[in-house]
C-alpha cells in the first residue's frame, strides 16, 4: 500500500506537468480516435454491405444509365431471387447545403433486399400504396423536423422540374452502421413523369440492385449476368455491393491514407512527449532512487514504480480521452450530419484508446526505468552530488 | 566494550577511472572493526573515506581485496545478493538526509520495512517505535520540508535503526546541521552504540563529531593510520 502510495505521489509529484502529460495523452488519443472514426465513417458504405447483395450498372460509367428492360432477364439468372431498379435521384431541398441523399426505386423489392430498413407494416404499406410518397430515415427526420404526413418537394438536378412528394414512411436502422439519412422515393413516379416529359429518358434506370440466396456464387453470378449483355449497346457491369462502395472510397485513397498516417503520427509525438517528461522524472529523482536501492530496493523494482508512474499518467490520458471522445462525435453527428451520415466510435476504436494508452506509457518509461533499475549506486550518488 | 570483528577488510584496492586515466583512491587497506564499535573515518576531500565507507556498506565495487562483515564476503555477491544484504545488516544515515519527500516521517521510515514479511500494522508500530527512538514521535505526520535539518536527520536515523541492522554507516551524518543540532546527532548516535550495541561506521570532516567515536583513523592519499 505505501508502495502502491509513493508510486501516486510520485506521479503527481510536479502537478502541472503531470497535468500537461495527461492531457496531451488526451488530446492526442481523441485525436487518433476521431480520425479512426472519420475512417470508419468514410468506409461505412463497405462495412453495411451484404455479401448476398449485388449491383448492376453500366459498364462505361455509373453516370450512364441501363434499359429498365434488363430487369427481367437479370431475374432469370440462376440464384438471382431479388433485382430492384434504383437511380440517385439527386433532388435538392430548398438549397445545396441542406443536402442528402435521395434515390428513386423500386419499393417492394427494395425492402426485401434492405431488411436492416425497419419500417411498422402500416408505415410501410402506406408508402407502397402512394407513388408520391417517400420514405425517409430517422435522422433525416429529426434534422428537418418531418413528420409522416408531411409533403416536400424537392428540386430535380438530373430529374428536372417540381417532386412534390409526402412522407409516409420513417425508417429506422436495425445496425449502428444503417445510414439513416437517406430519401426514397417511388422510381415509378419518376418514370412516369419522364415519360410525360422527356420521353426519351423513359425506360431507363442507374442501376439494379440484386438480391442473391448463396454469397458463395457472387463471382459466377456476376459474371452470368453479364454475358447476357455482352456486346450490347449497354453493357453491364456486376459486381457485389462491397466492391461497388470500395469503388467510391477507392477514390479518396490518398486522403484516408493522409489521415491513417497522420493519426499515427499524432500518436508517435505524443509518445516523445510522455518519454521527455518520464526521463526528466527519473533524471530529478536519481537521487532518490540510489537511496531506495541502498535501503535494499532491487534495482528492477524500482524500473517497475518508474513504468506504474508512466501508465498511471498514460492511461490516466486515455480514460480523459475515452470520456471526450463520444462527446465529440455527438457534436460532430449533430453538426455535419450531411457530409457523415454514419459517424459513431467503434468498440474497436474505443478499445484502441486504453491500449494505445498502455503502449505509450511503457514505451515512454522503458529507457528511464532500465536506467533507473540499472545505474550504479556510488556513480548515482557521485553525479547528484 | 569492543567486541570479536564484525568486518574484516583485508588488501582494500579501489580506483576510479577518467578516460584513460587510472585515479587511485584506496590502496591495499587492511583493518577490523570489532561489534559494537563506533569507528570514526576522518580525511582530507578526496582522501577516500566515503569510497571506503560505500564499499564497507556494499554500494560500490572493489578492484581487489575483501571485505567479511559477519562471516560473508560482500565483494563476492551478485548486486540482487547486495540489496537483499544491505535490507537486512545495514542502516544509512547521509550527510543530506535523503528522505523521500513526498512520504511523510512515519511513512519514510516504514520504507525499509516494506522488504521485509511484516504486516502492515507491524510496519507501522516498528516505525512509530523507531521515532519514539529518536525523539520525534510527535512528527509522524510531518513531510521532510516541515522538518527541521535536525528533525530530519532524526528521522534518516530511524530509517537506519528500523530494521534494527547491525551497521550503521554514517556519511558526513552532521555535516549540514548547526552545532547544536550536530551535538544532539551524535548524542543519538553515541546512545544507539552504547544502548543498542550498533556498530558504527562514520565519516565525518569535524573532528568534534568524530571525538564522540570510539577509534578515528584517518585515510590519506588512499591509505589508511590511526589518527593522532
Amino acid at each position: 500500500m505505501l508502495l502502491l502510495r509513493l508510486i501516486f505521489k510520485n506521479a503527481f509529484r510536479h502537478r502541472l506537468r503531470s497535468m500537461l502529460t495527461i492531457v496531451g495523452v488526451a488530446i492526442a488519443l481523441t485525436a487518433f480516435g476521431l480520425m479512426r472514426t472519420v475512417l470508419d465513417a468514410w468506409n461505412a458504405g463497405v462495412s453495411a454491405s451484404s455479401a448476398n447483395r449485388l449491383v448492376t450498372r453500366n459498364a462505361v460509367s455509373l453516370t450512364q444509365p441501363l434499359p429498365y428492360a434488363y430487369r427481367g432477364r437479370i431475374r432469370q439468372v440462376t440464384g438471382v431471387d431479388i433485382v430492384a431498379a434504383g437511380n440517385w435521384f439527386g433532388g435538392i431541398y430548398l438549397d445545396e447545403k441542406n443536402f442528402f441523399a435521395n434515390f428513386a426505386v423500386e419499393a417492394e423489392d427494395f425492402f426485401r433486399l434492405y431488411p436492416e430498413l425497419v419500417v411498422t407494416p402500416a408505415e410501410q404499406k402506406a408508402f407502397l400504396t402512394d407513388r408520391k410518397g417517400a420514405v425517409i430515415g430517422r435522422k433525416l427526420a429529426d434534422r428537418f423536423h418531418w413528420r409522416v404526413g408531411d409533403t416536400v418537394t424537392l428540386r430535380g438536378t438530373i430529374f428536372p422540374g417540381q417532386w412534390p412528394m409526402t412522407i409516409r414512411a420513417i425508417y429506422k436502422g436495425a445496425r449502428p452502421d444503417t445510414d439513416e439519412t437517406v430519401l426514397y422515393l417511388h422510381w415509378s413516379y419518376v418514370d412516369e413523369v419522364m415519360k410525360k416529359t422527356t420521353p426519351r429518358r423513359a425506360g431507363q434506370t442507374g442501376f439494379f440492385m440484386i438480391g442473391i440466396g448463396d454469397a458463395t456464387k457472387a463471382a459466377e453470378i456476376s459474371k452470368d449476368i453479364d454475358a447476357l449483355f455482352r456486346n450490347s449497346q449497354a453493357e453491364t457491369l456486376t459486381e457485389t455491393e462491397k466492391a461497388f462502395q470500395m469503388g467510391f472510397v477507392s477514390m479518396s485513397e490518398a486522403i484516408l491514407m493522409a489521415i491513417t498516417v497522420v493519426s499515427y503520427v499524432v500518436i508517435g509525438i505524443i509518445l516523445a512527449v510522455a518519454a521527455n517528461t518520464m526521463a526528466m522524472s527519473a533524471r530529478e529523482r536519481l537521487g532518490e532512487f540510489a537511496v531506495l536501492k541502498t535501503l535494499g530496493f532491487p534495482g528492477p523494482t524500482l524500473g517497475l514504480m518508474l513504468l506504474a508512474e508512466s501508465l498511471l499518467l498514460s492511461l490516466s490520458g486515455a480514460a480523459l480521452a475515452m470520456g471526450l471522445l463520444p462527446a465529440i462525435t455527438d457534436a460532430f453527428t449533430k453538426n455535419l450530419a450531411q457530409y457523415f451520415p454514419i459517424f459513431f466510435v467503434s468498440r474497436e476504436t474505443m478499445l484502441l484508446l486504453p491500449a494505445f494508452g498502455v503502449a505509450v506509457g511503457v514505451l515512454a518509461a522503458a529507457a528511464p526505468a532500465v536506467r533507473v533499475g540499472t545505474v550504479r549506486i556510488a556513480a548515482a550518488f557521485r553525479r547528484i552530488g | 566494550m569492543t567486541q570479536q570483528p564484525l568486518i574484516e577488510i583485508a588488501h582494500l584496492s579501489k580506483s576510479y577511472r577518467r578516460g584513460d586515466q587510472v585515479i587511485p583512491v584506496l590502496s591495499d587497506i587492511t583493518f577490523d572493526i570489532a561489534t559494537g564499535e563506533f569507528l570514526a573515518l576522518i580525511g582530507p576531500s578526496g582522501s577516500g573515506k566515503s569510497t571506503l565507507l560505500n564499499c564497507i556498506a556494499g554500494i560500490d565495487a572493489v578492484d581487489a581485496g575483501t571485505i567479511t562483515i559477519g562471516g560473508t564476503d560482500i565483494t563476492t555477491l551478485s548486486e540482487g545478493e547486495l540489496a537483499a544484504w544491505r535490507s537486512r545488516h545495514v542502516g544509512f544515515v547521509f550527510q543530506f538526509y535523503n528522505l523521500i519527500p513526498v512520504l511523510t516521517a512515519l511513512e519514510n521510515v516504514e520504507l525499509p520495512l516494506l522488504l521485509t514479511s511484516l504486516s502492515a500494522r507491524a510496519r507501522q508500530e516498528h516505525a512509530l517505535a523507531a521515532l519514539t527512538a529518536v525523539g520525534l514521535p510527535d512528527r509522524t505526520d510531518h513531510k521532510p520540508a516541515q522538518l527541521s535539518g535536525g528533525q530530519q536527520q532524526r528521522v534518516a536515523i530511524a530509517r537506519a535503526i528500523v530494521t534494527d541492522p547491525d551497521i550503521i554507516v554514517a556519511d558526513e551524518p552532521t555535516g549540514d546541521l548547526d552545532r547544536h543540532s550536530a551535538a544532539d546527532i551524535m548524542a543519538l548516535l553515541r546512545r544507539l552504540n552504547q544502548e543498542l550495541n550498533k556498530t558504527i561506521v562514520m565519516v565525518t570532516h569535524d573532528h568534534r563529531a568524530a571525538e564522540a567515536a570510539h577509534l578515528v583513523r584517518e585515510l590519506d592519499k588512499g591509505e589508511l593510520r590511526v589518527a593522532p
